[in-house]
């Protein structure tokens, strides 16, 4: 056992270090040689992986946040509190690295603070601009209390708790608002987006697919650290949420199979294309085997079940926010688009060093309720330095 | 008075020397190697197009109404009364929305440099503003490009269409297209021969995000009007439920945390 643990630690420390030399190595490309050097970026494919991943999927993979605390404070369903702590450092997380991923993709980074100035308020990347910085905050704000527990600051521990409740509720607009526009950035291309992603529906679609995403999240966020820290799986409260993802995507799968009858879009799903094999494989992943599979009791009742519910959904919509950016456009501009390897290295790196803050939040901070670290793990000597190392890889950023 | 130019292919000799006197108006450089370019670039701001005899000119469009000024957050892009559709380098972050967001996929981006800048023809904001042609049209030995008053170009186009009907297609491109831009084209052959599209919206694109941005500010209110109200309702059944001693001890031991 512990010699198969002092393994498992290396082989994870060897993987993180590979990944933070490549990054490192490629973000040298990336700020001495500029864009055209570090990414496979054209006139014709102006944005590429760093906005299709970093930022489209880390915003939406980071919408637990505000899915929970709305769970828990607005709706008061007071057997989720246990899961929010981590739920919130996943998605306070998950901004930071949006927004140090726009630094690379940026042409000027220098100026990303312009917005704040200079505004256009017909530009829907300037909302989101606006919204992501608001809710940065507002995500600080919530994590805070459990820094300054830590530190047992008990006066501002107290400001925060007081304006708690209005700060949610800004969370939750503000959420609302940009993972929505994350989707109006596109409705101005009607005419090179691919139809099968092109909808005036996409901000409806980008803000339930963030909620169903924020579910599965909390799942697979839930199911690691319990593997990883060995914590006590909350099943009740996982099993509830599972059923709440199924309903979010069912709605989603409805309307989205309407919408794409309506504009006669479903009669391209059986002419073979490459757009149509992505589709099919996003289709299939978000939402017909997470449907299939969380219809079943026996699913919803297993922790192996939930969890590949989880990663399949996790994975469709990710494939979801790449063909919508990618995908969709690559028939009207008439390039394929790949990722090269400098782009692959900066995400892999920003992914390695969510993990690994993860990590050392969770060996630093009261993220986890004390009483469930300490009777589970109590029992094995090295416990301490083993939940603090070798959560560094594991848990979901 | 809007200003607008009139490109007419039919008049056109493909002699070039409107990309040289914009190169030369952009301070970019300008040899035999980037005259055989037949695309815009960041180095190349219009370029002429040759498909066997015919000839079809290339730039910014400078849209009545244009996405590229409507996407910038940082109101980089501006489109001018006289006309052009402008670029501050400046203010400009280079998120790159304009290249993605525009019709014609007109900006073009110095992806060499560490400092990039978006290129596109600003059809000569500087010089129109001082009552002058653009660089192109005073150069144009045919008058194939023509700089003037949109509204008087448009008159001209017509008249030309009407009196030579089998010289032209039966098409203005640009009078209606995404709203109307302030270059406007004539052709003999169908304009798709050189890759414009006329599948393209006759409605100015930027009200598809405006539709939905301008929403934002009735739906914030209402939101927290909404969640707020929401809470209040969870809270007092358990208040209540505390006042009849239904209270359970879950409901003590998560109150106040976080």
């Amino acid at each position: 056992m512990a010699r198969n643990s002092i393994f498992r630690l290396t082989f994870w420390k060897l993987v993180f270090l590979f990944l933070m030399a490549a990054g490192l190595y490629a973000t040298v490309v990336r700020f001495t040689q500029g864009l055209g050097a570090s990414t496979h970026l054209t006139d014709q494919f102006p944005w590429g992986i760093w906005i299709s991943f970093d930022v489209l999927c880390g915003v939406m993979l980071a919408a637990g946040g505000f899915t929970l605390t709305a769970a828990v404070h607005i709706l008061n369903i007071k057997r989720m509190h246990s899961i929010i702590r981590p739920t919130i450092l996943t998605a306070f997380l998950g901004y930071i690295l949006v927004c140090a991923a726009l630094m690379y993709d940026l042409g000027k980074p220098y100026n990303i603070w312009h917005p704040l100035i200079m505004r256009n308020p017909h530009s829907v990347m300037f909302e989101v601009a606006y919204c992501v910085m608001l809710y940065t905050t507002v995500l600080a704000l919530e994590f805070s209390p459990i820094v300054l527990e830590r530190f047992n600051l008990q006066k501002p521990l107290k400001v925060v708790r007081t304006i708690l409740i209005p700060l949610v509720i800004c969370g939750v607009i503000l959420s609302t608002l940009h993972q929505s526009s994350l989707g109006t950035l596109y409705l101005i291309v009607p005419e090179k987006l691919h139809p099968f992603w092109y909808t005036p529906l996409l901000p409806v679609f980008f803000f339930l697919s963030a909620i169903g995403v924020g579910l599965a999240m909390t799942i697979f966020e839930s199911s690691m650290s319990s593997k990883h820290f060995g914590l006590q799986l909350e099943l009740p409260v996982l099993r509830e949420l599972g059923r709440v993802l199924f309903v979010v995507l069912g709605i989603y799968g409805i309307l989205r199979v309407e919408d794409l009858a309506n504009r006669g879009a479903l009669k391209l799903a059986f002419h073979p294309s490459y757009e149509t094999y992505l589709f099919w494989l996003e289709i299939s992943l978000a939402i017909i085997l997470p449907l299939i599979l969380l219809a079943q009791p026996k699913v919803r009742n297993s922790p192996t079940g939930l969890y590949f519910a989880a990663v399949l959904t996790l994975l469709g919509f990710i494939t979801n926010r790449l063909n919508v950016s990618i995908t969709g456009f690559e028939g009207s501009t008439g390039v394929r688009y790949f990722p090269k390897w400098t782009e692959l290295a900066v995400t892999g790196m920003i992914i390695a060093i969510g993990f690994a803050l993860f990590g050392l939040a969770v060996k630093y901070l009261p993220i986890f309720p004390a009483e469930e670290l300490s009777t589970e793990k109590s029992s094995e000597a090295d416990s301490a330095v083993l939940v603090g190392s070798e959560v560094l890889e594991h848990a979901g950023d | 008075m809007s200003k607008a130019l009139l490109y007419d292919s039919t008049i056109c000799i493909g002699c070039k020397q409107c990309e040289q006197a914009c190169a030369t108006q952009n301070n970019l450089s300008y040899d035999d190697a980037v005259a055989s370019e037949e695309y815009q670039s960041a180095h190349k701001l219009t370029c002429i197009m040759t498909r066997g005899d015919k000839f079809m000119r290339r730039l910014c469009m400078n849209c009545n109404e244009p996405s590229c000024a409507s996407v910038c957050p940082v109101g980089a892009l501006k489109k001018t009364a006289l006309g052009p559709v402008t670029y501050d380098p400046s203010k400009c972050m280079g998120c790159r929305y304009c290249m993605v967001a525009c019709p014609f996929s007109v900006p073009k981006y110095e992806w060499g440099k560490l400092f990039p800048k978006v290129q596109k023809c600003v059809m000569c904001p500087d010089r129109v503003a001082q009552g002058k042609q653009t660089a192109c049209a005073e150069i144009c030995p045919t008058g194939a490009t023509k700089f003037g008053d949109r509204d008087a170009l448009i008159a001209e186009a017509r008249q030309r269409i009407h009196d030579n009907p089998n010289k032209y297609v039966d098409h203005i491109y640009g009078l209606e297209e995404v709203g109307g831009t302030s270059v406007l084209l004539l052709s003999s052959v169908p304009f798709e021969t050189f890759g414009y599209r006329t599948d393209i919206s006759k409605d100015p694109l930027p009200m598809l995000t405006y539709r939905v941005l301008s929403h934002i500010p009735d739906f914030v209110p209402l939101g927290g009007m909404v969640l707020g109200g929401v809470w209040w309702i969870t809270h007092r059944r358990e208040e209540v439920a505390l006042a009849e001693g239904h209270g359970s001890d879950g409901q003590k031991k998560n109150g106040g945390k976080e």
